[in-house]
């Protein structure tokens, strides 16, 4: 192999789901360190140098959320959080800590290895120079001349809808949540103006999205927040 | 004369002594200023003397029948006085809902007729009596017993044998108050103590029935709540009884079916001697694939409906589109819908609305999913929503139009019950809970929901309609979207200029 392999940390208590994500992911040649408990997961993501950590929320010692809090004190890995469905909080709560994206049980392996792809390659751009001009469908978004242009054409956004759309295409691929995005374009003192989002959100898609109702790349990810996808 | 008349007056304002002082005084006067010799109390004519008797004799009479009328009149208004009362009292016993209710009307009126302080003691599971505590009242306060002229012991012992006891009966006579059992035809229901603010209140025997009859008035309205309660609670053991059958034979049927398809796929695939590239292989897996999706949306529809029904169904309301609900339900249902092409035609001025947008994107995907289940491939589906006023409130309507069958008839309103199915025992899968948390979910918001068939002209039905309806609050403060645009169209200008 040309590349180095990748490493993953999974934490996670179910030894069924830990199984079926150790052979897909050591099918795509990746290895796998398992640890069925948070505070094993935190020795094992400090000791095996990995890529990427993925955590279960629902841990049988420690809260998910605070196995995040603890990574995040010391690394900027990518961590992945996996979810049962009807935790929409949790997740919030787990992105805010600074979890980078969320799965929700049950999930398909074709899903698990494009997000985990999308977070290796992000963070490997991240090493390398940032490209300024970023694409997605028809829309090219050029952050080093602050310009828009779809279909060739430019699009006038205002300065809120372009800080809007810059923060989505800086965390491309990535959930950001209602807070996230309302604190990095309005301020911390509008973390709860959730209205302001809604109504931004829908000019951006008139702009920049074939049909605002179906959206293709401003994706919502409902009680969560958004994600811009396809973007490359 | 003039003298009876005197005696008559003065034993019906003051009584027999005063009357029968004034029957002497009268005859002393008479024959002191009108029998010669006069101005003496000597007597001249011995006749007199049969008069003073005579005298003497009818005013006392008189005196003590005019005095006794009068004590009878007045003992009559007292009894009328407590059968009103207690007719007050059993009237408002009857409209009482609540033990708590009972405790309260009883309380008050006790005290109000017996001029006392009086403490209710109630069973509790374990059989122990307790006082029930009115807090929300100030005013009972006052007329409650003191905790120090109350023994829960001695109540104990009344609410055990059944006997009253304390102050004027057998048993222990010295107590501070009187205990009376509150019996009922089935069995005692607790404990009525009384201290009256005069001692001798309660010792006439008519006073001591009337508060018998009192006890037995709450008694009997304690019973009957009791029962009414144990009635309520049957009621919803069988409702919930019944659901339960209902679930436990949709989760048998419908979670079996995929599972069975699972377990002999994977079956066929383990003897296949783990040749998976071969092509029927893929379409096993496939398969599998499928059934266990399907598996997956029963699963979640039976967890979201324990969780609408479990009760206190927090809503986590935020201002929100109805257009990124409808992108997001669609994107989600993009595999259900398959080729279905679904037409969105949102009015364009549509308000911010308070929603749960998790439970809104449930809602959207669910009546989606039903759509699609009941519609063949290929036909087109509409969703349109539009501002409506019902009863002078504003609301957003939103319909969800297919081109199917339509319902059969009489189900518009069924099909939203819990259980219930368009067909019966028919082959397409789902255990008939999705539209009932369709229901649940809007109702939560305060709106409504319903179905009807859509028909062209000629009465054809031209497919099914499902509409719900969602409250348009006073919008939040906008963002500032002009100043927003002032930058915008003069970002390189000095900042002093763009302010007038």
């Amino acid at each position: 192999m040309s590349e180095p392999t990748v490493t993953v940390v999974l934490i996670e208590d179910e030894k069924q789901i830990r199984r079926f994500v150790r052979v897909s992911l050591e099918a795509e040649g990746i290895a796998v360190h398992e640890a069925p408990t948070g505070k094993q997961g935190l020795v094992e993501a400090a000791t095996r140098k990995p890529d990427l950590v993925i955590v279960d929320l629902g841990l049988p010692d420690t809260d998910g959320i605070d196995v995040i809090r603890e990574l995040r004190s010391w690394t900027e890995l990518p961590v992945i959080v996996l979810s049962a469905r009807t935790q929409e909080e949790e997740k919030v709560a787990a992105l805010d800590a600074g979890a980078d994206d969320y799965l929700t049980k049950p999930f398909g392996v074709s899903e698990l290895m494009a997000r985990i792809r999308a977070h290796l390659r992000r963070r490997n751009q991240a090493a390398a120079s940032e490209s300024p001009q970023v694409a997605f469908g028809a829309v090219i978004v050029d952050l080093a001349l602050r310009q828009v242009t779809r279909d060739g054409a430019l699009v006038h956004l205002t300065p809120i809808e372009y800080r809007l759309l810059a923060t989505l295409v800086r965390h491309a691929g990535r959930v950001l949540t209602h807070r996230q995005l309302l604190r990095e374009v309005w301020g911390p003192s509008h973390v709860e103006s959730h209205h302001y989002l809604r109504i931004y959100m829908a000019h951006l898609r008139q702009k920049l999205e074939r049909d605002a109702a179906q959206p293709e790349h401003i994706v919502t990810e409902t009680g969560v927040g958004y994600r811009l996808v396809g973007a490359t | 004369m003039l003298y009876l008349l005197g005696v008559v007056f003065t034993a019906v304002r003051l009584g027999r002594g005063p009357g029968v002082l004034l029957s002497f005084l009268s005859v002393a006067a008479f024959d002191f200023f009108f029998v010669p010799p006069r101005m003496s109390l000597s007597v001249s004519d011995t006749q007199y003397v049969l008069t003073f008797a005579g005298m003497l004799l009818t005013s006392l009479v008189i005196s003590h029948l005019t005095s006794s009328l009068r004590r009878e009149a007045r003992v009559a208004e007292k009894r009328e006085r407590r059968t009103g009362a207690m007719y007050a009292m059993a009237g408002e016993l009857g409209a009482a809902l609540t033990t708590e209710q009972i405790v309260g009307i009883g309380m008050r009126h006790v005290s109000e007729v017996f001029r006392a302080q009086v403490a209710m003691l109630l069973p509790d599971s374990a059989d122990k009596v307790r006082q029930k505590l009115d807090d929300t009242t100030t005013d009972s306060r006052a007329l409650l017993l003191d905790a120090s002229a109350l023994d829960l012991d001695v109540g104990q012992w009344v609410y055990d044998q059944q006997k009253p006891a304390g102050r004027g009966t057998d048993t222990l006579p010295a107590a501070a108050a009187l205990y009376l059992p509150l019996k009922a035809p089935m069995r005692t229901r607790g404990v009525l103590a009384v201290v009256t603010r005069e001692a001798g209140e309660l010792d006439v025997p008519e006073q001591k029935r009337m508060l018998d009859a009192f006890a037995a008035q709450i008694a009997l309205a304690l019973e009957r709540v009791h029962y009414v309660d144990i009635a309520r609670d049957a009621l919803v053991t069988m409702e919930s009884e019944r659901l339960r059958n209902s679930l436990l034979s949709a989760v048998s049927h419908d979670l079996r079916t995929p599972l069975t398809a699972i377990v002999g796929f994977a079956s066929m695939l383990a003897e296949a001697n783990g040749d998976t590239r071969a092509p029927a292989n893929a379409e096993l897996i496939e398969a599998i694939h499928d059934e266990s999706l399907r598996m997956t949306s029963i699963v979640t529809n039976l967890l979201d409906m324990a969780r609408l029904q479990a009760g206190g169904l927090r809503l986590n309301r935020q201002w929100s589109l109805l257009e990124e609900t409808v992108g997001a339900a669609l994107r989600a249902c993009a595999r259900v819908l398959g080729d279905r092409a679904v037409d969105v035609h949102l009015q364009a001025d549509l308000p911010l609305l308070q929603l749960d947008a998790v439970l809104m994107e449930r809602l959207f995907s669910n009546l989606l999913e039903n759509a699609a289940k009941y519609t063949p491939r290929g036909t087109r589906l509409a969703i349109s929503a539009e501002r409506v006023e019902t009863e002078r409130k504003p609301f957003v309507r939103v319909n969800i139009d297919d081109t199917g069958p339509g319902l059969p008839p009489s189900m518009e309103e069924r099909v939203f019950e819990k259980f219930m199915r368009g067909e019966k025992e028919s082959a397409k899968p789902g255990i008939g809970l999705g539209l009932s948390i369709c229901r649940a979910i809007v109702e939560a918001h305060g709106g409504t929901i319903g179905a009807a068939n859509r028909t062209d002209e000629h009465g054809r039905i031209e497919g099914a309609r499902f509409w719900f309806t969602l409250p348009v609050e006073a919008p939040p403060p906008a963002p500032g979207l002009e100043e927003d645009e002032r930058d915008a169209a003069a970002p390189q200008l000095p900042a002093s200029k763009t302010t007038p």
